[in-house]
């Protein structure tokens, strides 16, 4: 009898211990945390770590050379080059899907016939597992069956005496200045789509009683666009633009697939460069502190992102 | 059935003190409101008797034991919430097997007292429903089956009138009140409405700034209010409160009465009243206007029955009077009740 | 004809968006022709690329099929996305319901700190990572990437079901106390119950997420029967120089246009969550 009163009790106890807030929080929150740490900062260490080390796939034994290997990092001509490739695609990019996001956010922000088929097409590239969607561009650009160039060929655009030049293909991704155009090209072709959306969230955000004021105060379309829509848009536009900068600042699928960097690393950037050393190579010090590079600039944009974010919600 | 208590109670959120020192004893089986203005503490404090809040400090029994610590399921208590929280992916008949499965009780059992509660409300044809497919007072009435089939010792309301439309709002109070009449349990009722407080309270506890201003019967806490807030709190139009040179003179409106065709043979008291508007309600007249006070003029309202026709114009000054027995006297500095003073 | 909500007139409008269609659209258009061509018709530079010249063929499909390991890279990113469908939901759906409902004030900063964590790229940490799973014995396993990818699907999922339980009346769950039972039985049997399109959201999203993910499935594992499908059709139907287009194209397509329809059903909900409209649900 005592036995089982006191093992109902034990019972009580334990679950009145599941009912206090103050204790079941951080229970439940533990996982997730744990997950977080081991295997997102736990990794970062470790690459802050290898950074200041010379550790390779062969030699994996940690030995601290302080700043050696970063300073070989830096030094590289080819880092350089990919540093400064990895903003130029970026800025450039991000600055198209801004300006065609916003013509097309417009667009799609009006009731047509046929919008979903439209839209279903328009959110393909950002819908696509990113690799799948960068190998039908390869081929799209390839050096000889590429489509654009057949359609170049048939407007006489292209090939002998045209005013393209003799040759009967452009090859896209093998001269260095178009390669830097594909890239350029593919990077805005596969962000606009995200843009567009979170811009369209913006715009069916604007409260309607603005819009009717807006149009009874008789405001031409472009009066209305420059200084009511785009005021009221500019943090929800920071956002998806700050998105943008996020995902192709740090890619290396669409370099990866398309041009491996090349022709001879005129298209490199920092992550596929790091790739190429950590990986291919197996020189992890290198790789890690050419990776790392990106944080900076990865910390600002977040701090950014909050900042804007919090000025723009949308339900 | 039990009685339920606080000693001392006290719920602070950040600096504020949301509760703050309540002192509260039921009665066995009675009607208990708590009422107050919003922000004074009687959600928090109805809360705190769920279990829904811990108390900062104080004490809490129910049926004699401290259920401090207590999580809500241990404390043998039912609680209908002002928007009613009915589980809006069950049936009406599973929101009210809903506690009963929580005691792991059988389903042969469970169906046999789920048609009793809603035979107890008149929902039995309601059962098979959805809590979107019902109306305001519907859900309501499901709200309480599921609340009475536990066979809570005390039941906990807040507000649950306040979203019916006005309406159906009278029927209602008068339903909750028969309801809790027959079955008899401790009820403790949240309410910002003095009208239903008044109308259903066995007694009332009127609470401000996380205080017990004051508890006793609707009579009591509408005659002999115990400070200027509740007597001003209730009442409509509130109180008149008049300043004289070291206390304050209160009187309700409906006792202010026109000199001439009172016929009174108490002893009272004379005021030179300026009339400054008149209001028609139908049944009522209200009488706005200024009598000479300590520090210049005070505003008071006079409130006729409509049966008395006494002509009274806007601007022109009326003598009117009041027993004496109806003036009730508050400390100035306190606002706390006094002995009657020497005019 | 010009007004704010209207932006434009209706001409413009489909001037426009079918050309950004036609933009968007004119890979996928391309490796959809692609796919049913005969050899001889693609690699003659001088036909129609848009037209069929010969008759179309299904060789290519059937090569993909039979002689190539697509299938097995097809029930590998199955099976990885389903167990990873399966851990985040384990790890975030109490880690979301803690910070929306039981750590108070800090629960909001903690949530956006987890966020972020969501904008951490695989390309800051593959190298890392590649050396943990080479000391735990995954390298050339997919089980690298089961263990690996809730790095991204818990934070950004966890981020969602935060905005979801949030939105569910705290009364709900409370009147489940006060009937009988206790936080977790209130939570399993009324807030989870109530929040299933938020879950299925989050479903669908770590799923996508799974499929989308290139770079650590390229660093991690090199062994053809482990590949993904995005790894694996990008590197198995390359042979040296030579690229099999039309099975490479079919590949694509045969996956991309699934998966994207999939994304589309929920992709208001992935952009309320990255406007972190999430908060007010």
């Amino acid at each position: 009898m005592e036995a089982m009163a006191y093992r109902a009790s034990t019972r009580t106890r334990i679950g009145y211990i599941l009912d206090r807030e103050t204790w079941l929080g951080p229970v439940m929150l533990f996982p997730a945390v744990l997950y977080i740490l081991v295997l997102v900062g736990l990794p970062f260490l470790l690459a802050i770590l290898y950074s200041l080390s010379d550790i390779t796939v062969g030699d994996p034994s940690l030995d601290f050379v302080g700043l050696q290997t970063i300073q070989e990092v830096v030094e590289n001509p080819v880092f350089q080059k990919s540093l400064r490739n990895t903003f130029v695609f970026t800025l450039v990019s991000q600055a198209l899907v801004l300006v065609l996001g916003k013509i097309l956010a417009l667009a799609l922000s009006t009731e047509f016939r046929g919008k979903w088929i439209f839209r279903f097409l328009i959110l393909l590239p950002w819908t696509t597992p990113i690799a799948l969607a960068t190998i039908s561009w390869l081929w799209m650009l390839d050096s000889v069956f590429s489509p654009i160039d057949w359609m170049l060929r048939a407007m006489n655009l292209l090939g002998p005496g045209a005013p393209l030049g003799p040759a009967k293909n452009l090859y896209w991704l093998g001269k260095p200045e178009l390669a830097f155009f594909s890239v350029i090209l593919v990077h805005t072709w596969r962000m606009l789509p995200l843009a567009t959306v979170i811009m369209v969230a913006g715009l069916t955000s604007i409260p309607q009683d603005i819009k009717d004021a807006v149009a009874v105060d008789g405001a031409s379309f472009w009066r209305a666009l420059f200084e009511i829509t785009i005021p009221l848009m500019l943090p929800i536009m920071a956002v998806a633009t700050l998105f943008g900068v996020i995902f192709t600042f740090t890619d290396m699928i669409v370099i990866y697939v398309l041009t491996r960097g090349g022709p001879i690393d005129t298209t490199q950037v920092l992550s596929t460069w790091a790739f190429f050393k950590g990986i291919e190579g197996g020189n992890l010090a290198q790789g890690a502190a050419t990776a790392l590079f990106l944080f900076p600039v990865l910390l600002g944009v977040a701090v950014l992102i909050l900042r804007f974010a919090r000025r723009a919600e949308v339900a | 059935m039990a009685i339920v208590e606080t000693r001392g109670l006290r719920k602070h959120f950040g600096d504020v003190a949301a509760v703050d020192g309540v002192d509260l004893a039921s009665k066995e089986g009675e009607f208990l409101v708590l009422l107050g203005p919003s922000g004074c503490g009687k959600t928090t404090l109805l809360r705190l008797i769920a279990g829904l809040e811990q108390p900062t400090a104080g004490e809490i029994l129910i049926g004699g034991q401290v259920v401090n610590g207590l999580p809500p399921r241990a404390r043998k208590i039912a609680m209908v919430f002002q928007s009613y929280a009915l589980y809006p992916h069950m049936t009406v008949f599973n929101n009210i097997a809903f506690p009963l499965k929580a005691q792991g009780m059988s389903p042969e059992e469970r169906k046999k007292k789920v048609e009793w509660a809603a035979s107890l409300l008149g929902i039995n044809r309601l059962l098979h429903r959805f809590p979107r497919q019902l109306s305001g007072g519907e859900r309501q009435r499901v709200a309480l089956a599921r609340a009475l089939v536990r066979e809570p010792s005390i039941f906990l309301l807040d507000e649950p009138l306040s979203n019916l439309d006005a309406q159906l709002r009278a029927s209602a109070r008068d339903e909750l009140q028969q309801f809790q009449r027959r079955i008899g349990t401790t009820t403790v009722y949240v309410t910002h409405d003095q009208v239903e407080a008044m109308g259903m309270g066995d007694r009332i506890s009127v609470m401000y700034q996380g205080k017990v201003r004051q508890i006793g019967t609707p009579q009591e806490i509408y005659h002999e209010p115990a400070d200027t807030f509740v007597a001003t709190f209730l009442g409509s139009p509130p109180m008149n409160l008049v300043e004289r040179k070291d206390y304050l003179l209160g009187f309700r409106p409906e006792h202010f009465l026109p000199k001439d065709i009172a016929s009174v043979q108490d002893k009272t008291v004379t005021f030179q009243f300026r009339v400054t508007r008149v209001e028609y309600l139908g049944a009522d007249r209200l009488i706005y206007g200024v009598v000479a006070g300590a520090n210049g003029e005070s505003k008071a309202i006079s409130r006729l029955s409509a049966t008395l026709t006494f002509p009274i114009e806007p601007g022109k000054g009326y003598d009117f009077l009041i027993r004496s027995q109806d003036l009730k006297f508050f400390d100035k500095a306190t606002g706390l009740r006094t002995g009657p003073k020497l005019l | 004809m010009t007004n704010l909500k209207g932006g434009l007139s209706r001409t413009p409008v489909y001037g426009i968006v079918t050309l950004f269609a036609i933009f968007a659209a004119l890979p996928f258009f391309w490796a959809l022709i692609t796919m049913f061509k005969e050899d001889s018709d693609l690699y003659t530079p001088a036909n129609n690329p848009f037209l069929y010249n010969l008759p179309p063929t299904l060789e290519h499909l059937e090569l993909l099929f039979f002689r190539t390991q697509f299938l097995r890279f097809v029930f590998n990113s199955l099976f990885i996305g389903a167990l990873v469908v399966v851990i985040t939901l384990v790890v975030a759906v109490p880690a979301a319901y803690s910070l929306a409902r039981l750590t108070g004030r800090w629960g909001e900063q903690l949530g956006i700190a987890i966020f972020l964590v969501y904008l951490v790229p695989p390309t800051l940490l593959f190298i890392p990572l590649s050396r943990v799973v080479a000391i735990l014995g995954l390298q050339d396993s997919l089980w690298s990437l089961v263990l690996v990818y809730p790095t991204f699907t818990i934070p950004f999922c966890t981020w969602l079901l935060m905005g979801f339980f949030k939105s569910i009346p705290r009364d709900i769950e409370e009147q489940a106390l006060v009937d009988g039972y206790t936080r977790l039985g209130a939570l399993v049997r009324t807030v989870l119950p109530l929040s299933i399109p938020g879950i299925l959201t989050v479903v669908v999203f770590a799923f996508t997420l799974t499929m989308h993910e290139f770079i650590y499935a390229l660093a991690f594992v090199s062994v053809s029967a482990q590949k993904t499908i995005s790894v694996g059709v990008t590197t198995e139907l390359v042979r040296g120089d030579v690229f099999f287009w039309q099975s490479l194209m079919a590949a694509s397509v045969l996956v991309a246009i699934p998966v994207a329809l999939l994304y589309n059903l929920f992709l208001d909900r992935f952009v309320a969550g990255m406007t972190l409209g999430a908060v007010k649900g």
